[in-house]
């Protein structure tokens, strides 16, 4: 048994009482939600908060809301309920795909979407995802809610705009018309973090050419999408050859390191191959959603 | 009335759904481990107990320059801190391993890998003992570590064993067997010759219970009681005596239940004794539990071996020769589990399943700056890397002869009128019908058809894979005139009592750790007996309350043990008889046996059950000469040879041709373990050596950085196979009897383990053979077979 050193503990009831109760205790204090990666970094004692400040009784943060021109996430959301919504399924498969390759389900069942977004692990999988559907963050402190973009959200590895006395509560992804979008992993056994994973949103003009598109890699070193790659299709129709010209350059713009998942050259060839593949499903889907959305209308 | 309508059917014989005996029940432990009732050490909780814990050196090599504990000891809560200068004045400082070597439980001079044991906390809780290790100060000073075997032997590598007298290197021994000569000849006229350096890597057991113990030591009457997590209590409770100098009698060693072993609850770690030196020095019971990390960076690896490998043979495909050359990474302390003679293991059964014209191999064991260790993780005393070496060589001449490689197996396979049959390096294998085991694999696969399916995918671009394996395990070890460990022969004892109203206790020097001992040794003796497997209570891991033998590893408890067991019964039965025919008034040379009773012969309906014998035996009959009043019975048995079980794997993968990614798609095992038993346990056992299989093949991998750190410290590096990355088993067997075993039955717990890498192995270098692949290394990990597919192919280590 791993043995965290000492700390006190403490639930919150509401959103308010979790803020106030951070004031209280000071920079020493954390929130724990899911606890699957905060609990394991303590009992390694890489971790060593004097407070937890329990959030899992703030029910008001576990939520899954659509709306006319977005999806709203509550950061309590549990990884597993998110992977069981039909209204996710329905307007950003890449979530699921994602999803299904997160952890295992003990860990879907407890993490949550706001621990793994504030957790800012480089190879976490939620923030490529949030990255491509250009998603909204909305962070609440003392001061009241500020709402950020992902490039304002992420600071680098294990870090957030979230400052210590401040909650993630919400995650906005906008709805946008003929879209498309998904998320591939390579990895060395289920439930083991990403060698490389990629993701892609597209969505097409009516003319059936790409009206916008945002690529994104998981564990090779990026922040935010490849606007190199991105370039390649925007305003031309999907085709392998552009696929190809994306890979190749999300490949170069990609600057992994070497660990126990695999050497550089492998981590750049799977950009380039993970990012053609993504890219392909992301196309084809919204195709079907655009020939559907002419049949209904 | 003719005697067949007198004799109704015999009741004590069961059936199908309920057999006395062998047969599919269920396993009797099973309902207090799916409850959460099972009883662990850690579970242990005694009044007064203590708590320990070890600081462990972060670096692989360094030169001790000071500790100082002064902080730790004024930590609320900390009763004690232990250090190796400690221990120099109690002479407990370094203990003997069981290769005739010594290890430090503490450091005094010198750190040899990262994860070493450089000091104890004893506290009130463990938290407290935790928290004291960050305060104890110590200052190492670093010295260049050795952490490639290859390079163990250079000159002027640093020497890592200067705690041995006049040691200048780290070399531990040259062992071969066979003969190099007969070999080099055959090798010099062979038509085809194929060469390649195997490496069998490093890995780790890992079983689900971390290793512990919880020592109570008496004063007054200095006596020791020391739970452990150990497969061999007996084996422990003479090292102990030995080592701490308390005598043997008062010693009382007792193994709860296990939750997993798989040979790394087989030698006697620093942290047993650490908790022992605790309780003596305080006083008080102290136990002592490692965590992840502890038990993955220092108790007993498995393999390790660096092999080069040359097979010889004519164009047509007849098999002539092997040899191999071995560089054997046993850590810093040579402290690997197998018999004595023995310090290779049984690896010198890499002749496999094959005639042979000759045979020679050579291992060399090193030290180096890892955790030492070696014979762990269902290895049958190293017959798996034996068996990857034959294997993948095979595979290779295959290829290289163009032909199909079950083909090739099939063509030079030992025929079943060989046996018993006498390799070229001195095992005489005792029954096989290879054969018979390989055909009916491909037919479970539907081999010809699959190879079908692997053209058409082929020519789509897809990679798929098929490997076959063939092995021949040797298991049961062993007879007392070649085998011991540390002077212990390795013989098992049981003892048999049948209680007055017809119930059973069988004990036994065996400890199970999961592999269902309680259920399969109560049906050895309900099928020699006839008293149904519940009746029967059977008793282990306590060394007060069983028979002295070695415990359990290498396959070696249905081998030895089981037999011990089908002889104690055998000697009641016949004891039976005496009380059954004066109970009956007539002569034991006129009863006849039928499970469960003995009856008149020629008057089926005149006879005792054992039920009755038992009442008998205790009660008020007057007995014959020579009978005591009791129905119980002892044996000790020495094995005459080692048993053979043998098998023929096929597995199918599929590889991601843009990824690497290695899917196994199916896998089919037929496994020939002699007579079985209880062939769901059988089929349990099988099944959970397969998915290590898997393991090993994919992804475990205990890797080291050049300074020496351990780079499989947690379950988060070291990945364990879930059930995603496993097929549906499809399993099949055949039964070819032990001529000399008492019941006919061979070992079969580590069969899948050490027969499924090569096939996976197999299937994978087939999968990418069309890229010009010819050999890769496990792990095949997806990084390591795209390298592979690029022509890149590099050794793990
Ligand atoms: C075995 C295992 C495998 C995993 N594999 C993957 C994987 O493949 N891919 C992947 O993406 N993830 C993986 N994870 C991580 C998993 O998804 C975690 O659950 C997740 O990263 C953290 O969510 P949590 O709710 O458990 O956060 P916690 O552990 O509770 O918290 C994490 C951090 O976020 C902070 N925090 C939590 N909620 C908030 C909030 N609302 N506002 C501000 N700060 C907050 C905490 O203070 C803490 O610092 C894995 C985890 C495990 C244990």
């Amino acid at each position: 048994m791993q043995i965290p050193a000492q700390f006190d503990y403490v639930r919150a009831s509401t959103i308010e009482d979790a803020l106030a109760l951070l004031d209280r205790h000071g920079p020493e204090s954390r929130v724990v939600a899911g606890g699957h990666s905060l609990l394991p970094m303590m009992k390694l004692r890489l971790a060593r908060p004097e407070w937890l400040i329990d959030i899992n009784d703030l029910y008001e943060l576990d939520f899954i809301l659509p709306e006319a021109t977005q999806l709203r996430i509550g950061a309590l959301t549990r990884h597993s309920t998110l992977l069981e919504s039909a209204d996710v399924a329905r307007l950003f498969p890449i979530v699921i795909d994602a999803e299904r390759v997160i952890a295992d389900p003990i860990v879907r069942n407890r993490g949550t979407v706001g621990g793994s977004l504030c957790q800012a692990d480089p190879a976490e999988d939620l923030a490529t995802v949030c990255d491509v559907l250009r998603a909204q963050a909305v962070v609440r402190g003392p001061g009241g809610e500020r709402i950020l973009t992902m490039d304002e959200f992420h600071k680098g590895p294990y870090e957030t705009a979230v400052a210590q006395n401040e909650l993630l509560v919400e995650i906005r992804f906008p709805i946008r018309p003929r879209a498309g979008s998904a998320y591939e992993k390579v990895e060395r056994r289920v439930g083991d973090w990403a060698v490389v994973a990629a993701g892609a949103a597209v969505n097409l003009a009516e003319d059936g050419s790409v009206d916008d598109v945002a690529i994104g890699l998981t564990a090779v070193g990026l922040d935010g999408t490849i606007a190199e790659a991105e370039a390649v299709l925007r305003g031309r129709r999907p085709s392998e050859e552009l696929f190809e010209e994306a890979g190749r350059l999300a490949a170069l713009a990609s600057m992994p390191v070497a660990d126990q998942r695999g050497p550089v050259d492998y981590k750049r060839h799977l950009a380039d191959e993970l990012t053609r593949r993504v890219l392909r499903r992301a196309c084809a889907r919204a195709l079907e959603t655009q020939t559907t959305t002419t049949q209904e209308g | 009335m003719t005697i067949t309508e007198a004799h109704a059917p015999n009741p004590a014989a069961g059936d199908a759904d309920r057999p006395i005996g062998y047969g599919r029940i269920q396993r009797k432990e099973d309902p207090r481990f799916v409850r959460g009732k099972g009883h662990y050490v850690d579970d242990i909780v005694l009044p007064g107990m203590l708590h320990g814990a070890i600081l462990r050196s972060p670096v692989a090599h360094a030169r001790l320059v000071s500790i100082d504990t002064t902080r730790a000891l004024a930590h609320p809560g900390v009763v004690a801190v232990i250090t190796g200068q400690d221990l120099l004045g109690l002479k407990l400082a370094w203990a003997p391993t069981l290769s005739a070597d010594v290890q430090a439980v503490l450091v005094t001079d010198k750190v040899r890998f990262q994860g070493q044991e450089v000091a104890f906390v004893i506290a009130e809780d463990r938290y407290a003992a935790r928290d004291a290790l960050e305060l104890i100060d110590v200052d190492y000073d670093v010295l260049p570590p050795v952490i490639d075997a290859r390079h163990a032997l250079d000159p002027g590598a640093p020497v890592i064993r200067d705690d041995i007298e006049g040691r200048t290197d780290n070399h531990i021994f040259d062992w071969e067997a066979g003969n190099a000569a007969e070999t080099d000849a055959v090798f010099a006229s062979a038509e085809v010759i194929v060469k390649q350096e195997i490496v069998y890597p490093r890995s780790h057991p890992a079983p689900m219970e971390t290793c512990g113990a919880v020592a109570d030591f008496e004063p007054i009457e200095g006596a020791l009681t020391l739970y452990e997590t150990s497969q061999a209590p007996h084996a422990h409770r003479t090292l102990f005596a030995i080592v701490s100098g308390i005598p043997e009698h008062k010693i009382r060693i007792v193994s709860p239940d296990i939750g997993g072993g798989f040979g790394n609850k087989v030698g006697i770690y620093p942290g047993y004794i650490l908790a022992v030196v605790g309780s003596i020095v305080t006083g008080r019971p102290v136990k002592w539990v490692e965590d992840r990390s502890e038990n993955l960076m220092s108790t007993s690896f498995a393999r390790d071996y660096i092999m080069q490998g040359e097979i010889a043979a004519t164009k047509d495909g007849k098999i002539l020769a092997l040899r191999t050359n071995v560089l054997a990474d046993h850590g810093a302390f040579n402290a690997t589990a197998q018999p004595s003679k023995y310090p290779a293991g049984f690896f010198h059964i890499f002749t496999g399943s094959y005639d042979l014209q000759a045979a020679h191999c050579k291992v060399t064991g090193v030290y180096t700056n890892k955790a030492p260790g070696g014979v762990a993780y269902a290895c049958s005393f190293r017959v798996t890397e034996a068996v990857l070496l034959v294997e993948r060589m095979v595979d290779m001449l295959a290829r290289k002869l163009e032909m199909d490689p079950a083909e090739l197996r099939l063509k030079n396979l030992i025929k079943p009128e060989q046996f018993p049959y006498k390799n070229k390096t001195g095992w005489e294998y005792d029954s096989g019908n290879y054969e018979r085991a390989l055909r009916l694999s491909m037919e479970i696969a539907g081999y010809d058809d699959l190879r079908r399916e692997q053209k058409e995918k082929r020519a789509r671009g897809e990679l798929m894979g098929i490997g076959v394996s063939f092995f021949t395990e040797t298991v049961g070890a062993g007879p007392r005139k070649h085998m011991d460990i540390v002077g212990l022969g390795m013989a098992d004892g049981a003892e048999l009592r049948i209680h007055p109203t017809g119930k059973a206790v069988v004990r036994i020097s065996v400890q199970s750790q999961g592999q269902g001992h309680e259920t399969t040794f109560a049906q050895i003796v309900a099928e020699e007996i006839g008293i149904p497997p519940e009746d029967i209570d059977v008793v282990h891991g306590d060394t007060d309350q069983t028979p002295f033998g070695l415990g359990t590893y290498g396959s070696r408890s249905t081998p030895v043990s089981g037999a011990a067991v089908a002889l104690v019964a055998r000697k009641v039965r016949e004891k039976a008889k005496f009380i059954a025919a004066a109970m009956l008034e007539t002569r034991p040379e006129d009863l006849e046996w039928e499970k469960g009773r003995w009856f008149v012969k020629g008057d089926p309906s005149v006879g005792k059950t054992m039920a009755e014998i038992a009442m008998g035996a205790h009660g008020t009959v007057a007995l014959p000469e020579g009978i005591d009043g009791n129905l119980d019975a002892e044996v000790t048995y020495d094995p005459p040879n080692l048993t053979f079980p043998f098998g023929a794997y096929i597995c199918v993968v599929d590889v991601d041709p843009g990824t690497g990614h290695v899917k196994v798609r199916r896998f089919i095992a037929v496994d020939d373990c002699g007579t079985r038993i209880n062939p769901m346990i059988i089929e349990g056992q099988v099944h959970g050596g397969l998915t290590d299989g898997v393991g090993m093949a994919l992804m475990q991998f205990i890797g080291f950085d050049e300074a020496g750190n351990n780079l499989g410290g947690s379950f988060m590096d070291y990945l364990i196979p879930t059930s995603m990355e496993v097929p549906n088993w499809e399993t099949g067997f055949t039964v070819t009897p032990s001529p000399h075993h008492p019941i006919g039955a061979k070992g079969v717990g580590e069969s899948a383990t050490v027969g499924s890498p090569p096939a996976i192995l197999n299937a994978v270098v087939d999968a990418i053979s069309p890229l010009g692949v010819t050999h890769m290394d496990m792990p095949c990990t997806p990084a390591r077979v795209w390298a592979a597919m690029q022509g890149r192919a590099t050794p793990p280590i």
